[in-house]
C-alpha cells in the first residue's frame, strides 16, 4: 500500500508548552486513518501541522518533517496556498462562507482554476453530487450557505474542500456538532470519497472509528502510543493504554 | 430553625432593589422624553416647507430657512467620513488581525483612548492652527479634518470589536482552502462583520454631525449656499443653532434655531433606529 503522508519526529509547541513528542506516522493512500486519543491529547495539534494552519499564529511552532508525495512540505520553500489546495480540512463547527451557497463552492474555485462560467457551474454541481448535497439545495443555489442546516452545512464544507481537487482531507471531529441522522450520511459519504481522498479524521466516537477506518492512531499525552489496522487495534491492542481507552476505562 | 435568616427581611431587601432600579430606569427614559419633548415643542412651529427650502438670511431680515445648513452639515460630515473611515477600518483590521504584534498594537490603542478622551474644542483649536490658519481661511474642509479626528478612533475601535467577534475558524477555514491572509481578511471576515462596521460608521456619524465646537474653530458660518466647502466659511446646523438660539436678539430666530434643534435630532434619532434595526438584522444571522 502506498504511503501518501509521513510525518517524521514532529515535535510541537505552543510558545514553551510542547504539545507533541516525535510524533511518527505513515499515513496510507485512499484509506482512512482515524486518530483517537482523550481531550487534550494533541490530535488536533497533530492535523493541524499537515496544512500548516497553525502558521496563522506566531507562537506555534513545530520541528521535524512531513513528508507529502516525498516532499518535506515544512519546508518554507513550499507554497503553502499550493499546500492547502492540495490538502482540505473541515473543522468540527460548520464553517460556511458569509455568501450563497453556489459562491461558498465557486468563490475558492476561481481562485484557484481559471475556469469559463459554464465550466464552473459544472464544477459546483459536481463537488455538490459528491457532497450528496445537489438533491437538497439546487433550488437554494443562491440562499445564503448559513441559512442551511448543520448537517447541510457541514456537507457544503465538505463540497466546497473537494471542489479544488485536493488529495488529502484532514477532518477534526467534523460529526461531532451534528445529529446522529446527519452524521450517518456523512459517513457514507467519507467512505465513497475515500476511493479518491486520502482521509485523516479526528474522532472521540470509537464506534465510528471502527465502522469506517482502516487505520487507527492512538494518541495519548502528545505522543502516538499505537498504530496500526483498526479491526487489530480494537479487538488485540497491544500497549494497555490503547485497551483501556477503547474499553471506556478512561478518557 | 436557628441563624434562620427572616424570609421576609429578604423579601423586603429583595423589592427595594427592584424599586431603586426601576427608579432609574424612569429617570432615564424621563429625561430622554423631556429632551425630546421640549425640542418639538418649541421646534416644530418653525417647521414650513420655506423652512426647510430657504437658505438662513442675515440677521433681521426675516424669511431666513435653513437648507444651506443642512446641506452644509451633511457635506461636512460625509467628508469627514470620507477622510476617517478608509484608514480607521484599515486601522482596526490591523488591531483585530495582527494583534499578535503587541507592541504596534498598543501603541495605536493606548493613542485611539487618547484621542477618544481628547476635548474636541482642542482638536477644534488643532485644525484651527493646521489648516485654518496656514489656508488663511476658514472652509468646510477644516471643519470635516476635525470631525474625521473625533471620528477616526472611535471607528477603529469598533472595528477591531466587530471583527474580534467573528469566529477564529471562519479564518482558519478561508485559509485552509487557499486563501491568502488578505483575501481572507477582505473577503471573508469584514464580509462576516459588514453590518457591525456600517453601524460603527453611522454611529460615529450620528455623534459627530451635532459637535459644535470644533466647527466654530474651522467650518465657522454662512448665509450662503455650501459651495464654498473647499474656499470659505460654510454653513452648517450646529453653529446655526447655536448662533440662533442664544446669539440672537430677534425672536423669529429664537425659532428657527429650536426648528434646526428639531431637523438634527431627527436625523440623528432616524439613524439611531436605523442602527438598532441592521444589528437585529446581525443577530438573526444574515
Ligand atoms: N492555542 C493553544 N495554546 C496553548 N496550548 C494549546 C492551544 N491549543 C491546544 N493547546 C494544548 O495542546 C494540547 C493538545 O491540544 P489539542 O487541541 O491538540 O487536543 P485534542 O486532542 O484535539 O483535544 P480535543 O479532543 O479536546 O479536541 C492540550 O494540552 C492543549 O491544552
Ligand atoms: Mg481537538
Amino acid at each position: 500500500m502506498a504511503i501518501k503522508i509521513s510525518a517524521k519526529n514532529l515535535n510541537f509547541y505552543y510558545g514553551s508548552n510542547q504539545a507533541l513528542f516525535d510524533n511518527s506516522l505513515d499515513i496510507e493512500e485512499r484509506r482512512i486513518t482515524a486518530v483517537i486519543g482523550p481531550s487534550g491529547c494533541g490530535k488536533s495539534t497533530h492535523l493541524r501541522v499537515y496544512n500548516r494552519i497553525f502558521e496563522l499564529y506566531r507562537d506555534q511552532r513545530v520541528t521535524g518533517e512531513l513528508i507529502i508525495d516525498g516532499v518535506n512540505v515544512l519546508d518554507p520553500q513550499v507554497d503553502v496556498l499550493e499546500l492547502r489546495r492540495k490538502v482540505g480540512m473541515i473543522f468540527q463547527k460548520p464553517t460556511p462562507f458569509p455568501m450563497s451557497v453556489f459562491e461558498n463552492i465557486a468563490y475558492p474555485i476561481k481562485l484557484h482554476f481559471k475556469l469559463s462560467s459554464k465550466e464552473l457551474k459544472q464544477r459546483v454541481e459536481q463537488a455538490l453530487r459528491a457532497a450528496s448535497l445537489w438533491d437538497e439545495v439546487k433550488d437554494k443555489l443562491k440562499n445564503s450557505g448559513l441559512a442551511l442546516s448543520g448537517g447541510q452545512q457541514q456537507r457544503l464544507c465538505i463540497a466546497r474542500a473537494i471542489a479544488i481537487e485536493p488529495e488529502i482531507l484532514l477532518m477534526d471531529e467534523p460529526t461531532s456538532a451534528i445529529d446522529p441522522v446527519a452524521t450517518l450520511k456523512i459517513e457514507e459519504l467519507m467512505l465513497s470519497l475515500k476511493e479518491k481522498y486520502t482521509i485523516v479524521v479526528v474522532t472521540h466516537n470509537m464506534q465510528q472509528a471502527a465502522r469506517i477506518s482502516d487505520n487507527t492512531a492512538f494518541f495519548f499525552k502528545g505522543h502516538i502510543i499505537e498504530y496500526g489496522p483498526t479491526a487489530r487495534i480494537f479487538t488485540n491492542p497491544k500497549e494497555k493504554k490503547t485497551e483501556e481507552y477503547i474499553t471506556g476505562r478512561f478518557g | 430553625m436557628k441563624n434562620k435568616r427572616s424570609i421576609t427581611s429578604r423579601k423586603w431587601t429583595d423589592r427595594l432593589v427592584r424599586a431603586f432600579s426601576i427608579f432609574a430606569v424612569a429617570v432615564a427614559v424621563m429625561s430622554m422624553l423631556w429632551v425630546i419633548c421640549t425640542v418639538i415643542y418649541y421646534g416644530h412651529r418653525a417647521l414650513r416647507p420655506s423652512f426647510l427650502l430657504n437658505p438662513s438670511r442675515p440677521y433681521g431680515i426675516p424669511g431666513g430657512g435653513i437648507a444651506n445648513a443642512l446641506l452644509g452639515t451633511i457635506a461636512i460630515t460625509f467628508g469627514a467620513a470620507l477622510i476617517a473611515v478608509p484608514p480607521a477600518i484599515l486601522g482596526g483590521i490591523y488591531l483585530s488581525e495582527y494583534k499578535d504584534r503587541r507592541v504596534i498594537c498598543s501603541i495605536l490603542r493606548f493613542s485611539a483612548t487618547v484621542m477618544m478622551g481628547m476635548p474636541s474644542v482642542i482638536i477644534g483649536l488643532f485644525v484651527y492652527m493646521i489648516v485654518v490658519v496656514s489656508s488663511g481661511h476658514f472652509s468646510g474642509f477644516a471643519g470635516s479634518v476635525a470631525l474625521a479626528i473625533i471620528m477616526f478612533p472611535v471607528v477603529m475601535r469598533n472595528t477591531e470589536d466587530m471583527l474580534g467577534l467573528v469566529p477564529y475558524t471562519l479564518r482558519e477555514a478561508a485559509l485552509a482552502m487557499g486563501m491568502t491572509r488578505t483575501r481572507t481578511t477582505l473577503r471573508i471576515v469584514c464580509f462576516a462583520a459588514r453590518r457591525g462596521l456600517l453601524t460603527g460608521v453611522l454611529l460615529a456619524l450620528s455623534r459627530v454631525s451635532g459637535e459644535t465646537a470644533p466647527l466654530l474653530f474651522t467650518a465657522l458660518f454662512s448665509d450662503s449656499w455650501p459651495t464654498t466647502y473647499f474656499s470659505g466659511p460654510t454653513a452648517n446646523m450646529p453653529v446655526l443653532i447655536t448662533e440662533y438660539a442664544t446669539n440672537s436678539p430677534f425672536a423669529e430666530m429664537h425659532q428657527a434655531g429650536w426648528g434646526a434643534a428639531l431637523v438634527v435630532m431627527l436625523l440623528v434619532l432616524t439613524i439611531n433606529i436605523a442602527t438598532r434595526l441592521l444589528i437585529r438584522g446581525q443577530a438573526d444571522g444574515h
